[in-house]
């Protein structure tokens, strides 16, 4: 618990605050240089930002406070998770009290918050958005408990400091198949629980089409600028915690110094930017998927994750 | 286009009579013996253990009663529900219709459920448990005009009935086979007996708890019961069927063997996952709270399993967070089904409405039932704040943490059992967010959901007696450290290993893994604020806010039928789930008369029905009812005929005691 645990803290939780809106800069602007356009540059995300704080703050007619708290409990809750996740060092004074279900746990909330929000404006498009992200949400949860199960097989914990110490103590089990399956598994849950391709397109303008756009219809000016830097920041911690989880290496131990805290900043951000533009780049091969063939899907990455867990108790068995 | 949804679900509002002094003599007799039960409860759990034996009130074995901490842990459970529902039925039953026979009831029925794990024979538990389900017959008839309550009240009696004949059978032939009335004078019975007693108690008990494929009753009696009632029901009986394995199974037989355990996981997950998918495609408020009951017990069970399991395979620590997480669901789903069932009432007795397609807009008009309901969904879905979040990740926790040894069985039945945990948890949501939106956000459906008004004070009082007790669970579980500690050292299965580290930071022992609910309360609540001050940013900018109409996609206004009902939310569930659910959808078209190409009228009809109880109970009912077909065709009325039945028995009679 010395200074540069808290040090490293602040600096990740301001690195994902600051820097989810150039992540979404970058996999936009990948995606548009790959389709042969020229694109908004990096650093859309963060002027269409600035500009929506700036506008008026609109009330939809017959919606309750729920619509109105909703984009700060979603915030909130990622605000949580980037406090908990060890993304730039590990033994962080926030990692006993949260789990990876917990941060699981938390996740969720902040996607119900923004279904009720969808249910409360009372639109058909709203309870559409709602009806969907929640059967998603229902079938991506099973898939992600197995994966975490998997993952803390061979350290024994669900900790996240201790899966991610652990592997980097042992980097040869990041090879196993337990780990691959496991990360295919995450990756599958990941794409559905931030909406991207090919489970829910974030740039899609026909309504009947949305998933996470139908929620979010209704919010505008500053509600929607909440609402659009959390979920960057969702798909900002998501892809730094996937990165972590199996490529563990540059985070910074729990004792360690000014520059070992320093090299775990730059690693992740490294290793974020690798991951969005891989993530954008496969996003232009793919074509969004009817949404009943998605709990297909879904399906088959629970298989993945069952086997990762059954490998992975038979594997740990064995030695 | 015409949509007709499942039975119109409106019950007539009643005309407010005066009642007089009755339902707060009633109510407060109720919470009077909750308060009670609570104190003995307490004194159980705590205290050293007491008995007292009345030798008159049953000729030859008398009454026996005991505290001890198992008994004491379900009696203050069920004394706290009976102390907020007590209050809270004051004002239902001045509000809404609750028949004149079955307010002196309520008292009897909550003395009933808190005798029960007071009994320390079997005589004196098998009356308490009759007395108990006698009185829940009573009250689930409290509005016997309607057909549909006659329906289920027909149906409960037969499996309540049913339920106590194999429990009876069970505990005659441990009691005869363990040579003594008395559950302390028990002596070790042969295996081949205590396999029967298992299976025999586990029947009766599970089907008390709605397990599968004894649910039946629970969906069927729990939404038709006046809403106080369903409470009690809900919140305290099914418990004591829960209390009936624990006791007899784990606790005088235990530490059972592993296919008990493997028998209690299957039976728990198959509960759980199918109880949570027709709670996620319910569209009767009640009725989803009712197979969200099934859902839970089946969590409890699959917790109970995986003690037995893991303890009979050497893992004591994880068997003891096991049985610790079925103890803390049992209290934290006492804590939000209670709430759960009491805000539902509070709905049906200003709208008369239970059908959620026709609910909407109460946030408005009912705000303080709106928060509460709100905790209870939380709590029954599973999240962090919610009361039900503890027990999940402590029932996970152990099964992912059990040392294998190389045990094969294990090693395959935790992972599917998280599988089946994760998916009941993921659905769990789904369905509470549909009670939770779809029932009381956007805007009314109906013109009764649009004249809602508030409950009564005393309806509140309950209902935030209950949140109150849900809260306290979610951000600090650590309460009930001392009672948990006590009642796992009363089990065999958990006897050796001590519940260590439930505290602020809740750690587990032997096992690695930690979380704080009380600091992610806090810090989330931080969280928010921050995000809050954050969105302040370039407010000074900012026009005045305004209050604008929603975007109807240019037309001129959107009515209350377009939005999302709790059938059409729950549709892409439903069609994933088909083949398990089997819905009844009929669509029917009506062409124009001059060309079938142009259409005139279409209908679309959709029912939900049971699956398991149209598969496995109908052929039983049928059967019955052609035996009692033959039976009374040789009953014709005819002298001749019964003379003749008469000389045979006696010939039959007469050649078997030659």
């Amino acid at each position: 618990m010395n200074l540069m645990s808290y040090l490293a803290g602040a600096a990740q939780i301001g690195g994902v605050a600051l820097g989810a809106p150039l992540v979404i800069g970058v996999t936009r602007q990948v995606r548009a240089r790959l389709e042969g356009r020229v694109g908004g540059g990096v650093g859309q995300p963060w002027r269409d930002l600035r500009k929506q704080l700036r506008k008026q703050q609109i009330t939809p007619r017959g919606t309750t406070a729920v619509f109105a708290a909703a984009p700060a409990v979603l915030a909130g809750t990622t605000l949580l998770i980037v406090a908990v996740v060890p993304l730039v060092a590990t033994g962080s004074p926030l990692d006993p009290i949260a789990d990876l279900f917990a941060v699981v746990g938390l996740l969720f909330l902040g996607s119900v918050a923004l279904t009720l929000a969808g249910i409360d404006t009372g639109t058909s498009f709203g309870g559409m958005g709602a009806s969907r992200e929640i059967t998603i949400a229902a079938l991506v949860e099973p898939t992600i408990l197995l994966a975490v199960f998997a993952l803390s097989i061979p350290t024994g914990s669900a900790n996240l400091g201790a899966i991610v110490a652990h592997g980097i103590d042992n980097p040869g089990q990041l090879l196993s198949l337990p780990a691959v399956l496991a990360f295919v598994a995450l990756v599958v849950v990941i794409i559905a629980e931030t909406g991207r391709m090919p489970v829910d397109n974030p740039a899609t303008h026909l309504e009947l089409t949305m998933v996470h756009e139908a929620m979010v219809l209704e919010y505008a000016g500053p509600r929607l600028a909440l609402v659009e830097w959390a979920s960057g920041m969702r798909l900002t911690v998501l892809l730094a915690l996937l990165a972590n989880l199996f490529i563990p290496w540059g985070v910074a131990g729990p004792e360690s110094g000014g520059l070992a805290v320093a090299i775990g900043v730059i690693a992740i951000v490294v290793k974020v930017l690798i991951l969005a533009v891989l993530l954008a780049g496969a996003e232009v091969f793919l074509a969004k998927l009817r949404l009943f063939r998605v709990p297909e899907l879904l399906a088959g990455s629970f298989l993945l994750a069952l086997l990762a867990v059954t490998t992975a108790n038979f594997l740990t068995t064995g030695t | 286009m015409i949509t007709s949804v499942e039975a119109a679900l409106r019950v007539e509002p009643t005309v407010p009579r005066h009642w007089g002094s009755g339902p707060t003599v009633a109510g407060l007799l109720t919470s009077a013996l909750g308060a009670v039960g609570v104190g003995l409860g307490l004194a159980g759990l705590l205290g050293p253990p007491r008995s007292v034996q009345i030798g008159w009130l049953i000729p030859l074995i008398g009454v026996e009663l005991q505290l001890d901490p198992l008994g004491g842990f379900f009696m203050a459970l069920t004394g706290a529900v009976a102390l907020a529902v007590g209050v809270y039925s004051i004002g239902y039953a001045r509000r809404a219709h609750l028949g004149g026979f079955a307010l002196p009831v309520l008292p009897v029925f909550v003395a009933a459920m808190l005798l029960v794990p007071a009994a320390a024979s079997v005589s004196t538990f098998l009356l308490a448990w009759e007395l108990m389900a006698i009185a829940s017959l009573i009250l689930v008839a409290a509005e016997h005009t309607r057909p549909a309550v006659r329906s289920a009240v027909v149906f409960y009696a037969v499996m309540t009935q049913l339920g106590f004949v194999t429990i009876l059978l069970g505990l005659m032939l441990l009691a005869a086979a363990g040579g003594a009335d008395r559950f302390a004078d028990l002596s070790s019975v042969p295996p081949g007996v205590r396999t029967a007693v298992f299976v025999l108690t586990l029947a009766g008990f599970g089907s008390k708890s709605g397990l599968l494929p004894l649910h039946a009753w629970l969906p069927r009696a729990h939404p038709e019961a006046p809403s106080p009632v369903s409470a009690l029901m809900s919140a305290a009986m099914v418990n004591l069927g829960i209390y009936g394995i624990i006791r007899f199974d784990l606790q005088l037989l235990g530490p059972g063997p592993r296919w008990w355990g493997v028998t209690l996981l299957v039976v728990g997950a198959v509960s759980a996952l199918y109880g949570v998918l027709q709670a996620s495609v319910a569209t009767d408020l009640k009725r989803l709270l009712a197979y969200s009951t099934v859902e839970n017990m089946g969590l409890i069970c699959v917790a109970l399993g995986a003690a037995t399991l893991l303890a009979a395979s050497g893992a004591a620590s994880a068997a003891t967070v096991a049985m610790a997480a079925a103890l803390l669901h049992l209290a934290a789903h006492a804590g939000f089904k209670c709430l759960g069932f009491l805000c539902a009432g509070s709905v049906l007795a200003s709208t008369g409405l239970r059908g959620l397609d026709r609910l909407g807009g109460l946030a408005r008009r009912m705000p303080a039932t709106t928060i509460l309901f709100g905790v209870a969904a939380l709590g029954a879905s599973g999240l962090p704040l919610g009361a039900g979040f503890v027990s999940e990740w402590l029932l996970v926790q152990s099964l992912i943490h059990a040392p294998l040894h190389g045990d094969t069985l294990v090693a395959l039945a935790t992972p599917l059992a998280v599988g089946a945990v994760a998916l009941t948890t993921g659905l769990g949501v789904a369905a509470m967010v549909k009670a939770f939106g779809v029932g009381f956000l956007a805007r009314p459906r109906s013109d009764a959901a649009a004249g809602a008004r508030e409950a009564p004070s005393s309806m509140l009082i309950g209902m935030v007696a209950a949140a109150g007790a849900c809260v306290v669970l979610a951000v600090a579980p650590a309460v009930l450290a001392v009672p948990l500690r006590r009642v796992l050292s009363e089990l065999p299965a958990t006897a050796d290993s001590e519940l260590a580290g439930l505290g602020m930071v809740l750690r587990l022992p032997g096992l690695a893994g930690s979380i704080a609910p009380g600091l992610i309360a806090v810090l989330l609540f931080v969280a928010v604020l921050v995000a809050v001050g954050v969105a302040q940013w370039g407010s000074r900018h900012r026009p005045q806010p305004a209050t604008l109409p929603l975007w109807a996609c240019g037309a001129d206004d959107l009515t209350a039928r377009m939005q999302y009902t709790a059938t059409s939310f729950a549709e892409p569930l439903q069609r994933v789930f088909d083949d398990v659910l089997r819905p009844d959808t009929d669509v029917e078209v009506t062409p124009v008369e001059e060309s079938q190409y142009l259409v005139a009228k279409v209908a679309y009809r959709a029912r939900i029905t049971d699956a398991v109880q149209d598969l496995l109970y109908t052929p039983v009912i049928r059967a019955v009812g052609a035996c009692a077909q033959g039976v009374r065709r040789a009953h014709t009325g005819s002298m001749h005929l019964y003379l003749v039945y008469g000389a045979l028995g006696v010939l039959i009679v007469l050649l078997v005691a030659r």
